[in-house]
């Protein structure tokens, strides 16, 4: 293998790995947001599990290659610890603090049976910071943010998830407001329920 | 609502009450003589206790009419020290029972409390009020400071002012409550095992309940059963209300005929129903009035004592209105944690506005009774089960005004105000959506 | 085995009712209702994973009480 290939290599699942997390989120977001589909509801939640463990996958990959690299010195330790690499400090740091969430967020989604729901829960919604952190270190490291094409897909990226999750806010906002008028305040939870019903056909 | 002194059919909680103001100390051992208790209580004398609870055949008087015995026994049973809680919430709107025995004869239902924590072996005693009730919670503070001339060791005995809703008395929302949590039910999918308040069992029990306690206390299960039916006995306190000249609090022996305890309160010649039990209850149509009421020959008609409410309906207003009105009530009280209820009660409502204020087609009938099916038993308290009782019943019974309004539109008595007190302005029937009124023009 | 809902946790997502058909049907608002709460022993693995993808925990699976 070339010296350079292990750069290539990281770069590239760093990219794809962007881009799954991308898909993730915005999976993520349907499910909670209850979109409609013509398919069952645990299809999207099950799709939204399977990209985010192949997400996973491709940021071990792009961790490691970066890891063996010669080219580039980081530390082992630069990978969950923030600050401590060598090499581009600040890119490795927020890298890192993203790596460190999504690890959190997959341990404690593959220990969910064993967990309080609202552990799990609470846990989940850090989840919300995976992609900004890999948007924000995509942006401070890459070589590749010289190119249109990366720049191209950073922003395709952007607009998926932006979209996503003004959709969802769009929806509880509606749902609040056309809750119906307890005296007690309903569980937030539900709300997102009210989305999907055809109450008052 | 006026507390009259009609005289009642029978008194054993309400005797002595003679006068103005509430019973202190001095009045209400005059009247009932002291409370047979020892100053050290052993086992011996807490299973005498609890035998003559069981004897008495003592149901609880807050709705669910459970045997009070078995509540204690699994209390005493459990191990650790219980807590007492004396449900006096009364969110029922009709409903002033409760209230009126705090106000007037204290002593009885706290000699009630004392008695029960003393033969369960409790270290607390708390009495469970609605906050909005501040009188009520200073006359408590008042009566447990004359308590403390009491000759036998009293438990520890504090007023706690919790969120008054509804929902609030139900009796695990009442425990997570107290503890300091959202007054709120809990899933219990065994009823079987008991409340906990941390790690001490609690044991609630109606205010009225602790009232007869006390009257057993003294003078035993044989006299309790001396009146009443053998399957539920002793006396029972309703709130009469509605179309009836002496609306109020009556003392009932239980197996009496509705229609004699809705006649002790001067009804309106011309009575169409009786809404029995609460808001969650059943109506009961005038030509089942001679139904005794106690827990057999109510539930003949589908009804229960349920928490003594009995809500009397004139015969020119119209029943789908009022039920309409209670039920929007009733979907605004949802505790909003279960998806049926909270969804569900508002459908109910509306499916009503439209037989009440529309043109209800033969299909909007079948939907409002397709979704009464679908929503009761669904949520994790007896919430919607209670609503749904009452549209059932109230279709049943109002049968005639429901083939009314499906052929002609609203009814002459549904433009008259409604009745059945509805608390705040914010639950007030809603005014009438424009898809309605298109409807209701002249032909 | 029995299915049992806890009716205040539940957020209706519906997964159960996509995933577990023959027992769980969805009302309108999109929340459970138990038809069967037995669960026939063919259908085990499947009540398990739909108590499984519940997001709140919500579908459990009991033993059968005797």
């Amino acid at each position: 293998m070339q010296q350079a290939d292990l750069w290539y290599l990281s770069r590239a699942t760093g990219v794809v790995a962007l881009v799954l997390l991308t898909a993730t989120t915005f999976l993520g977001v349907l499910v909670a947001g209850r979109a409609k589909s013509k398919l069952p509801s645990f299809v999207r939640a099950d799709a939204h599990r399977y990209i985010s463990a192949v997400t996973v996958a491709f940021l071990a990959v792009h961790v490691i290659t970066a890891l063996l690299d010669p080219y580039v010195n980081v530390g082992w330790a630069a990978v969950v610890v923030p600050l401590t690499s060598s090499y581009e400090r600040g890119g490795i740091a927020i890298g890192a603090v993203g790596a460190d969430v999504l690890l959190a967020v997959g341990i404690s989604s593959a220990l969910r049976t064993r967990l309080p729901a609202r552990v799990w829960r609470a846990v989940h919604w850090a989840a919300y910071l995976c992609w900004p952190t890999a948007i924000a270190h995509a942006l401070a490291m890459g070589p590749d943010t010289r190119f249109a094409w990366a720049r191209c897909l950073v922003a395709a990226c952007a607009l998926v998830v932006f979209g996503g999750v003004a959709w969802r806010v769009a929806r509880t906002v509606n749902a609040r407001s056309a809750r119906p008028h307890t005296e007690l305040e309903p569980r937030r939870s539900l709300l997102a329920a009210m989305s999907t019903g055809d109450a008052n056909k | 609502m006026t507390i009259v002194d009609v005289r009642p059919t029978t008194m054993r909680l309400l005797s002595g009450l003679g006068g103005t103001g509430a019973a202190d100390l001095t009045t209400h051992l005059a009247t009932h003589g002291p409370l047979p208790v020892p100053s050290r209580p052993s086992p011996r004398w807490q299973e005498a206790v609890l035998d003559e609870v069981e004897s008495s055949g003592l149901a609880g008087r807050g709705g669910a009419g459970f045997p009070t015995y078995r509540k204690m026994r699994a209390a005493r049973q459990s191990g650790a020290k219980p807590v007492v809680l004396v449900n006096a919430m009364e969110g029922e709107p009709a409903s002033g029972k409760d209230h009126y025995l705090l106000t007037f004869v204290p002593h009885l239902v706290l000699d009630g409390a004392d008695l029960v924590a003393l033969a369960v072996g409790a270290s607390t005693i708390v009495i469970c009020v609605p906050a909005e009730r501040q009188a009520l919670v200073a006359r408590l503070q008042q009566a447990l400071a004359e308590r403390r001339s009491l000759p036998y060791k009293r438990p520890n005995c504090e007023v706690k002012a919790l969120p008054g809703h509804y929902i609030g008395g139900e009796e695990s929302a009442l425990v997570s409550a107290v503890a300091g949590k959202a007054s709120v039910p809990q899933f219990r999918p065994d009823k079987s095992v008991g409340l906990r308040l941390g790690r001490q069992p609690a044991l609630v029990h109606n205010t009225e309940t602790f009232a007869h306690l006390a009257l057993i206390g003294r003078h035993g299960a044989q006299w309790f059963r001396q009146m009443g039916e053998p399957d539920a006995p002793g006396t029972s306190l309703v709130t009469i209300s509605g179309a009836v000249r002496h609306p109020g609090i009556l003392e009932v022996e239980t197996g009496r005929p509705l229609e004699d305890i809705v006649a002790a309160a001067r009804p309106v010649p011309n009575v169409q129903a009786v809404l029995v039990g609460g808001y969650g209850g059943t109506w009961v149509s005038a030509d089942n009035l001679s139904v005794p009421f106690g827990r057999q020959g109510l539930k003949t008609v589908g009804a229960a004592m349920g928490a003594g409410v009995l809500f009397v309906l004139a015969g020119g207003s119209c029943g789908l209105l009022e039920t309409e009105r209670i039920a929007r009530y009733l979907a605004g009280e949802s505790a909003g944690q279960c998806g049926p209820c909270l969804f569900g009660l508002p459908a109910l409502a509306d499916d009503l506005e439209l037989m009440v204020r529309g043109q209800p087609q033969p299909k909007d009938l079948q939907r409002l009774r397709a979704r009464c099916g679908l929503v009761a038993g669904r949520g994790a308290c007896g919430h919607p089960d209670g609503a749904v009782r009452l549209v059932n019943s109230a279709l049943d019974v109002f049968q005639a005004d429901v083939n009314y309004h499906m052929d002609y539109g609203p009814c002459p008595g549904s433009r008259l105000p409604a009745t059945a007190p509805v608390p705040s302005l914010f639950h007030q029937a809603r005014p009438v959506p424009s898809r309605f009124t298109r409807n209701m023009e002249p032909a | 085995m029995r299915l049992q809902l806890d009716p205040s946790a539940c957020d209706g997502f519906g997964f159960c009712t996509g995933l577990l058909g023959e027992l769980v049907a969805g009302d309108e608002w999109g929340f459970p209702i138990i038809k069967e709460a037995s669960v026939p022993a063919e259908l085990e693995s499947y009540a398990r994973q739909a108590a499984k993808a519940c997001p709140r925990k919500a579908l459990r699976l009991v033993r059968e009480r005797a």
